[in-house]
């Protein structure tokens, strides 16, 4: 993984001292807290219901063991010893003081990581498939692409004050793995025909009040050209998004705008122009990034394992992932336990995480954007040892991309813009279906839930979505089905009116009902969706 | 009633005015009637509260109860960690957020 060079170390250890210096300044009164709150907004701190929250970025999701035990560690020394991984591979801290941020970010900064950009107008952390550099079906690892577009969108002085936030994705394989086409940018790392390496631009997708998937405006991008290309695309934005009004000011209301076409012509001639400015860091860059992201020592091993354990072999049908080595396997850790708050995980878990790492992954690391964690390379030798371990400590449930897999944000429990509350849903459901023993009867089934328009539990992109809203001063939920943040992008519909917590906790189990009902042979809940469509569903759930 | 909370500058924390000061705890909370924007201007200048606004609430049992539920929950704490609110030895706190 990226190391800082001084120059790194330098720029983020300034920055702590800086904050310190105006955190100090906020509360001895010289600076008010409308002057404050852009600056501690700049570092990843918001204020939230109950105290002031962190977000602390983790670059493409990638961590080494001595990060997570200092995640951890902030955890029991800021906080109150949990974190919560989020949507956008980061980690959010729920209970931090303004008088000791300053001293959080230099535990942070002493190994190389930090808040920056994790809020605001600005290039958002950059996001990337979680099994980057280790899937079999990868063209190359995206990873030192993501990591050239960090370095490149950190600190950028003409994107920090954007008409809205930004967030990229870089992928390198048809599997979608990142929700590539719901982001502001979405790049595919792919080979022409020629069998040169380029990326593939989708720019304007995102979720929010206005949902839209990214039209692809360019199938292939140089690689020598990759940061011009994104500096154009930012240009057009930054000239002509709106900043009159918050809800049309992301990059997606542009395009749709403007129409895919003539934001695709104004970034081409942007693009022409910039060109002989110089803007393109030299190709040696890139090239002396990729070592970073070289494969570990890989060894032929065993590879097959004794499956004659029900639940180790359940495990391993759910949790781990195919690798390119044929000695090893991606294996997920779910942070999903039945009844349990999705993406938390407590200091305890967080070191334990880091010392399997270490001891079984070659010291590596990723958070999923669906709020778990993976250990990129295990050996499949190790995977029983490794499975053990994680049962012991709670970390073994067998659920990727099933009902209990559940995406939610925070909701109406931590976030002072949610409507309503996503998390008691979420403990409900995977009770329940794990109650009935009907999570693998279900197969995959990706349920999402929002507490709020902003839908950063990504529930547009749900096979099931539950959007929460405030119906007169009480919670309600709207269903949603159909979506998918895959390969196959595509937005839920809205079932019709909502429901209240229990109504909506039944209404899906309707639903699935529905599906089992309809389903045809080796059909997910989705491919049944899209064959008998809405209308099954909804005569179901309202006559 | 109208009350006024905010959130401790230093920590963070939720509090309500009591009259006199500010507390962790919602049942101290007084009625302000219509001198909420001058308390707050008065007080925003002491750099204790930070953020603070006034609500609606009503007096029960001897309790104070928010009209809206995000103000019940910042009250209480997060329903699905009941160890980290005011009441950690009352499983059912939460019940009276909904």
């Amino acid at each position: 993984m990226y190391l800082y060079d001084s120059y790194d170390q330098a720029m983020v250890d300034a920055r702590v001292e800086e904050f310190r210096d105006q955190a100090q300044r906020r509360l001895d009164g010289r600076i008010s807290e409308e002057q404050f709150r852009p600056l501690r907004l700049m570092n990843g701190l918001y204020l939230q219901l109950h105290a002031y929250m962190l977000r602390v970025a983790i670059p493409y999701g990638t961590l080494n063991s001595r990060q997570m035990h200092m995640l951890a560690d902030i955890a029991d020394k800021y906080d109150r010893g949990y974190g919560h991984f989020t949507t956008r591979q980061n980690i959010q801290y729920n209970w931090i003081k303004l008088e000791e941020t300053a001293d959080l970010l230099a535990d942070l900064a002493s190994v190389e990581m930090h808040a920056i950009q994790t809020s605001g107008n600005c290039i958002r952390n950059i996001s990337s498939d979680h099994f980057a550099g280790a899937a079999a079906d990868e063209l190359v690892d995206p990873r030192p692409y993501a990591e050239l577009l960090r370095q490149w969108s950190s600190f950028h002085p003409e994107f920090s004050f954007l008409p809205r936030k930004f967030k990229i994705a870089v992928i390198a394989s048809d599997t979608d793995r990142a929700a590539m086409r719901l982001h502001d940018i979405g790049i595919q790392i792919v080979k022409n025909d020629a069998g040169e390496l380029g990326a593939a631009f989708y720019v304007g997708g995102g979720m929010g009040r206005t949902p839209m998937i990214a039209p692809m405006i360019r199938e292939f991008v140089p690689l020598d050209q990759l940061v011009t290309y994104s500096e154009a695309c930012l240009r057009v934005y930054n000239r002509y998004g709106r900043r009159d009004n918050k809800y049309k000011a992301r990059i997606k209301i542009l395009v749709h705008e403007l129409g895919k076409d003539e934001y695709t012509r104004q970034v081409e001639e942007e693009f022409k122009h910039l060109l002989d400015q110089g803007v393109e860091p030299p190709l040696a860059e890139l090239e002396r990034l990729k070592p970073f992201f070289a494969d570990p020592d890989f060894v032929d091993g065993p590879k097959t394992v004794d499956r004659s354990d029900p639940d180790f072999a359940l495990w391993v049908e759910r949790n781990t992932h195919r690798h390119k080595h044929d000695s090893y396997v991606s294996a997920v850790i779910s942070l999903k336990p039945v009844a349990g708050i999705p993406g938390d995980a407590s200091s305890e878990q967080m070191h334990l995480m880091a010392d399997l790492a270490k001891a079984y992954s070659f010291d590596e690391m990723r958070v999923m954007h669906t709020q778990n964690v993976v250990l990129p390379h295990v050996r499949i030798a190790d995977l029983h040892a490794l499975w053990t371990k994680l049962e012991a400590a709670g970390l073994g449930s067998p659920n990727l991309d099933t009902i209990e897999d559940i995406i939610a944000c925070p909701g109406l429990d931590y976030c002072s813009l949610a409507n309503a509350r996503s998390i008691p849903l979420a403990q409900r459901i995977s009770t329940r279906f794990a109650e009935k023993g009907k999570t693998e009867q279900l197969g995959e089934l990706k349920l999402k839930i929002s507490g709020c328009i902003n839908a950063c539990g990504h529930h547009h992109a749900g096979h099931i979505g539950i959007l929460g809203v405030d119906k007169k001063g009480t919670e309600n939920y709207q269903l949603l089905l159909g979506g998918s943040e895959a390969e196959d992008t595509a937005l839920g519909k809205i079932t019709g009116r909502g429901f209240d917590e229990d109504g909506v906790i039944d209404a899906i189990e309707t639903v699935t009902d529905i599906y089992l009902d309809k389903r045809e042979e080796g059909e997910r809940f989705l491919d049944t969706y899209r064959r008998i469509g809405m209308d099954p569903f909804k005569e179901a759930l309202y006559d | 009633m109208k009350i006024l909370t905010g959130n401790d500058l230093k920590t963070g924390e939720v509090i309500w005015w009591d009259g006199t000061g500010w507390s962790r705890h919602v049942d101290d909370a007084v009625d302000v009637g219509e001198r909420g924007d001058e308390i707050l201007a008065r007080e925003d200048a002491t750099r204790r509260v930070n953020s603070g606004y006034a609500i609606e609430a009503t007096k029960q049992d001897g309790g104070v109860r928010p009209a809206h539920i995000k103000d019940r929950v910042r009250a209480l704490g997060p329903t699905v960690r009941p160890d980290l609110t005011l009441k950690p030895a009352d499983p059912e706190a939460g019940n009276w957020v909904i």
